[in-house]
């Protein structure tokens, strides 16, 4: 096979990786304040179990985007130039709100107060929202194609990234990571939350095939080519046996299920992308493939570095996993180990201040 | 302001501040792995103690590493759009390694690190911390390897077919001589912060209890927090000769690389042989050089920094003029679009980064020597000036760090991609030339207005964090790991609660 094409295919790969794995924890970053239920004390002590299901593993399922973002740049330079000063202004909102996100997932346990809880809850909702809708917009203009000069310039502008279709394909992965995220919290916790999650999912799984169903339709008959249709039948397969399994209880199956949806739903955007990597709008000029591809030598070194890299990178994610495996309830969500705010605050004025009287410090 | 102004401010701003968490996380990672590993081997619980006070601290640190890291990896294709397609075949390709092979190996193992002291046995938590220090030195390689590669472009060739440059030999990207120069000056300076961090830290907190005068904290002083002063002061004087060997190798590196920018650190407007190094020298902030007024130097020593003689023609500098001549008849006087090209970067940047970065290093040498001579053979000490010293350090081998990056790309200046003098010259970028063309002015001060304010908000946050856990002290701690439990006889219980959660 040709290089370039190959790197297509491990430039999908990434994405999907990475969509199968931060799907879930946007997913679960936005039910945050849909599924716990209870006193104050109750519904605080839930949401420490959602952010606590995806503590140990979100920073590496987010490091499948960088590793896209690198690997598009070494391999499609001109792609990686070309679609990240194009699409400037959602990268900007993208790239904030995995900041604010991120920070609240570390910071958030460090003070014990409720007040920056709430406010870390906030930044995780957010921080969850807007990407889970971004880069499914991001992804419809891409299928639907972008207005680019002869230079491959992206010329379109901001407001014509926001048209119908790519609007629906913002609809669709919130709705996906939505449904994926409320399958793993079934799948990962124990107790009240989880027959709640699985109600939400159940909810959410027909919504899911509605409106991905819907998308994907639309994109398959206006932008794409024929055999995508088997990725459009696997994805409505998929929703479709989510809503089943997730119905009887079959909390792995319907994880499993929904993350198949995922895949298919990347297969659906590649391979109506493909030969390009950006296609025009309406025919135009386009960026394609050879076009945006780096040299032989370079995809070949990549090649070897990938083939070797990526099995090792797997296994060692997996096992991490695996290693925390056991579902998550209330009962096994510790104290509060965070410092009083008013310590931190007192902390910020000088030394002078010791929070912890040297005498209790034995 | 124009986009290519704006673009510049945004990069500086966002990758100065990215760095001042990365120096910490690169040396404090494997002081932290150190200080497990002493407590595994010895089972004194002193050791675990330290490794879970600054391994939080280390926490604390690394989130903000990772959230500013992401734009970084962004900020090339969207505000350096030019600068990408230019250098994407070569640059992309340490980048993309950097994030298979550290990037993945980091999160995961700190994931498996922070919440895993009850999963996994000793032995392996051990190694989570591990593989994390050393991925976190590893992906400083390889970025290194790409900025090395914009400051001295080799194993590759311009194709003015595509109009950009490609590929000839990674190992060559990965073996540039700039790279072997930079790699160690840059990890020994890390560990200059981080054991300056850990000394200071401990050192305060040392004469604080031992003021108290109370046996039971001052045995705590003694018998804690005592060898983490010991330890940061090693680690400092260590990387302290270390960052001073190869900032010497890399200063005479760069007088054959870039000797636009030297001659600019030393402000050197005339080539001179036995050149002195200045120590003062005035005039305003974008002087020329007929502006320049050296007040203090000292002679010869510049042309030993730069040539490893002290007098005679081989210790020949040119100067800044002499580069400007040198490349105006290579590269031409006008840019594309007309303008005239200055071959010299700004020159009290230059001088003035030069050596705030090597100055502020004296901070960490004092304490680091007096931290050790209080405590020779088994003494702690109450000076309340020590102490003060202590916290005084801290900042300022961050700092420095920073002016070290600033001088080296302000120096290179007015180039992105510097023409590689002993050859493959068709190699090069100015600057101006490197910026997005699609992305208007008002998009990026937008953005660089953000940028900075999110920044500054975070900042606030990580420094009352950082203040508050340093001031806390060491946690009381015990032994959660599997081994300890089953040494209790009490088996693995799946209603036991996190030993660790968010
Ligand atoms: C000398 C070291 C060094 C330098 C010059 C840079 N970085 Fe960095 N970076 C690190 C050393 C590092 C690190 C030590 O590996 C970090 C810092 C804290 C951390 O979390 O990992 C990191 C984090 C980090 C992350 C997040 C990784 C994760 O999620 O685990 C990204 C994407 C980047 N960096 C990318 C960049 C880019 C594109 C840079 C160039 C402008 C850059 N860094 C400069
Ligand atoms: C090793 C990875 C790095 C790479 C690949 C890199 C690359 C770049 C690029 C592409 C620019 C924009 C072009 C320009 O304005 O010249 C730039 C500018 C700049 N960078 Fe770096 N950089 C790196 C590390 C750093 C670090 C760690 C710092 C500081 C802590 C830093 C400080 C700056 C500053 C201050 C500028 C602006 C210079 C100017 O425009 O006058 N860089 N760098
Ligand atoms: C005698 C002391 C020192 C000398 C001779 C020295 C020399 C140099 C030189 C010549 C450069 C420019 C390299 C380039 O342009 O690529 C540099 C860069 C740098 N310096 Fe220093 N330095 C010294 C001390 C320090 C200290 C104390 C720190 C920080 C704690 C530091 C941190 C850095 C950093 C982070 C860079 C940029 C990265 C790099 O290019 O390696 N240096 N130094």
């Amino acid at each position: 096979m040709d290089l370039a094409i190959l790197w297509f295919v491990i430039i999908a790969l990434l994405w999907t990786g990475y969509l199968v794995l931060e799907g879930f924890d946007f997913g679960v970053g936005m039910l945050m304040s849909v599924l716990p239920r209870g006193s104050k004390e109750e519904r605080e002590t839930e949401r420490r179990v959602l952010v606590n299901t995806i503590g140990p593993v979100w920073d590496g399922n987010e490091v499948w985007l960088i590793t896209a973002g690198g690997a598009t740049f070494a391999a499609f330079p001109e792609w990686y130039a070309t679609l990240f000063s194009g699409f400037y202004v959602p990268l900007l909102l993208i790239l904030l709100a995995l900041i604010v996100r991120g920070v609240a997932f570390e910071y958030r346990g460090k003070i014990s107060d409720p007040g920056w809880a709430r406010r870390c809850d906030w930044a995780i909702q957010a921080g969850s929202w807007l990407p889970a809708i971004l880069w499914g917009v991001a992804f419809g203009n891409l299928v639907r194609g972008v207005a680019l000069d002869a230079d491959h310039q992206y010329v379109g502008g901001f407001w014509a990234l926001l048209n119908p279709f790519a609007l629906a394909g913002g609809l669709t992965t919130l709705v996906l990571f939505l449904l994926h995220g409320a399958v793993f919290v079934a799948l990962k916790t124990d107790g009240d939350i989880r027959h709640r999650a699985r109600r939400v999912a159940g909810g959410l799984s027909v919504a899911a095939l509605v409106v991905a169903g819907g998308w994907a339709v639309w994109a398959q008959v206006a932008y794409s080519v024929t055999w995508t249709w088997g990725a459009v039948a696997v994805a409505a397969a998929c929703l479709v046996g989510v809503v089943v399994t997730n119905a009887r209880g079959r909390e792995g199956w319907a994880f499993t299920l929904s993350a198949g949806a995922l895949v298919a739903a990347v297969v659906l955007i590649f391979g109506s992308m493909f030969p390009d990597v950006m296609p025009g709008l309406d025919g135009g000029s386009s960026l394609s493939i050879a076009e945006a591809a780096s040299t032989p030598y370079t995809l070949t070194v990549m090649t070897w570095v990938a083939v070797f890299l990526t099995p090792v990178v797997l296994a060692y994610q997996s096992w991490t996993y695996w290693v925390f495996r056991r579902r998550l309830s209330t009962a096994h969500i510790p104290a509060p180990a965070g410092l009083t705010w008013k310590k931190v605050k007192d902390a910020a004025f000088g030394h002078s201040v010791p929070a912890v009287k040297p005498s209790d410090l034995v | 302001m124009d986009a290519l102004d704006l673009a510049r401010w945004q990069f500086a701003i966002t990758t100065v501040y990215h760095f001042i968490f990365v120096p910490l996380t690169i040396g404090l990672a494997p002081i932290v792995a150190g200080m497990q590993t002493a407590w595994v081997v010895t089972k004194k619980e002193k050791w675990l103690r330290l490794t879970k006070f600054f391994g939080k601290l280390l926490l604390i640190n690394f989130a903000l590493g990772v959230v500013t890291g992401i734009v970084q990896e962004f900020q090339f294709g969207m505000a350096w759009s030019e600068y990408s397609r230019f250098v994407g075949d070569v640059f992309g390709a340490p980048l993309a390694m950097e994030a298979l092979a550290a990037f993945f190996v980091e999160s995961v193992f700190l994931g498996l690190w922070i919440f895993g002291w009850d999963r996994v046995s000793k032995k392996v938590h051990l190694t989570a911390i591990w593989l994390f220090a050393v991925a976190v030195n590893l992906s400083a390689y390889f970025i290194l390897a790409a900025n090395s590669w914009m400051q001295h472009p080799v194993g590759a060739v311009y194709n003015p077919e595509t109009g950009r440059a490609e590929m000839e030999s990674i190992g060559a990207v990965l073996t540039n001589s700039t790279l072997l120069a930079a790699f160690p000056h840059t990890i020994t300076s890390a560990f200059l912060v981080a054991g300056t961090f850990v000394c200071g830290i401990a050192t305060w907190w040392m004469v604080r209890l031992v003021r108290t005068r109370k046996p039971e904290l001052v045995d705590l002083a003694r018998a804690t927090y005592r060898p983490a002063v010991v330890l940061g002061a090693v680690v400092t004087m260590v990387a302290g000769v270390g960052v001073i060997v190869s900032g010497d190798i890399q200063g005479k590196i760069m007088y054959q690389q870039q000797p636009g920018k030297m001659s600019a650190a030393e402000a050197l407007c005339e080539g001179q042989e036995g050149a002195a190094f200045s120590i003062l020298t005035i005039g305003p902030l974008d002087a020329t050089c007929d502006e320049l007024v050296h007040v203090l130097e000292v002679p010869g020593v510049a042309s030993y920094l730069g040539t490893g003689h002290f007098s005679g023609p081989e210790s020949y500098l040119p100067g800044v003029n002499d580069v400007q001549r040198e490349y105006t008849e290579r590269f031409g006087d006008t840019t594309a679009s007309g303008e005239p090209v200055r071959y010299t970067p700004p020159l009290a940047i230059s001088y003035w980064a030069f050596r705030l970065m090597i100055g502020l290093g004296v901070f960490s040498a004092a304490l680091g020597t007096w931290a050790l001579w209080a405590t020779r053979r088994g003494r702690t000490s109450d000076n309340l000036w020590l102490s003060r010293l202590g916290l005084l350090a801290i900042p300022m081998p961050f700092a420095a760090a920073s002016f070290g990056w600033i001088f080296t790309e302000v120096g290179r200046q007015p180039w992105v991609v510097v023409p590689n003098p002993t050859g493959i010259d068709d190699i090069r970028l100015l600057t101006e030339r490197g910026v997005s063309t699609v992305v208007s002015p008002g998009v990026l001060l937008a953005s660089m207005v953000i940028f900075t304010l999110v920044y500054g908000v975070l900042a606030v946050v990580w420094y009352r964090l950082m203040h508050r856990y340093a001031v806390e002290g060491v946690p009381e701690v015990h032994d959660e790991s599997p081994e300890a439990r089953a040494e209790q006889g009490s088996d693995d219980d799946a209603d036991r609660p996190l030993s660790f959660a968010y």
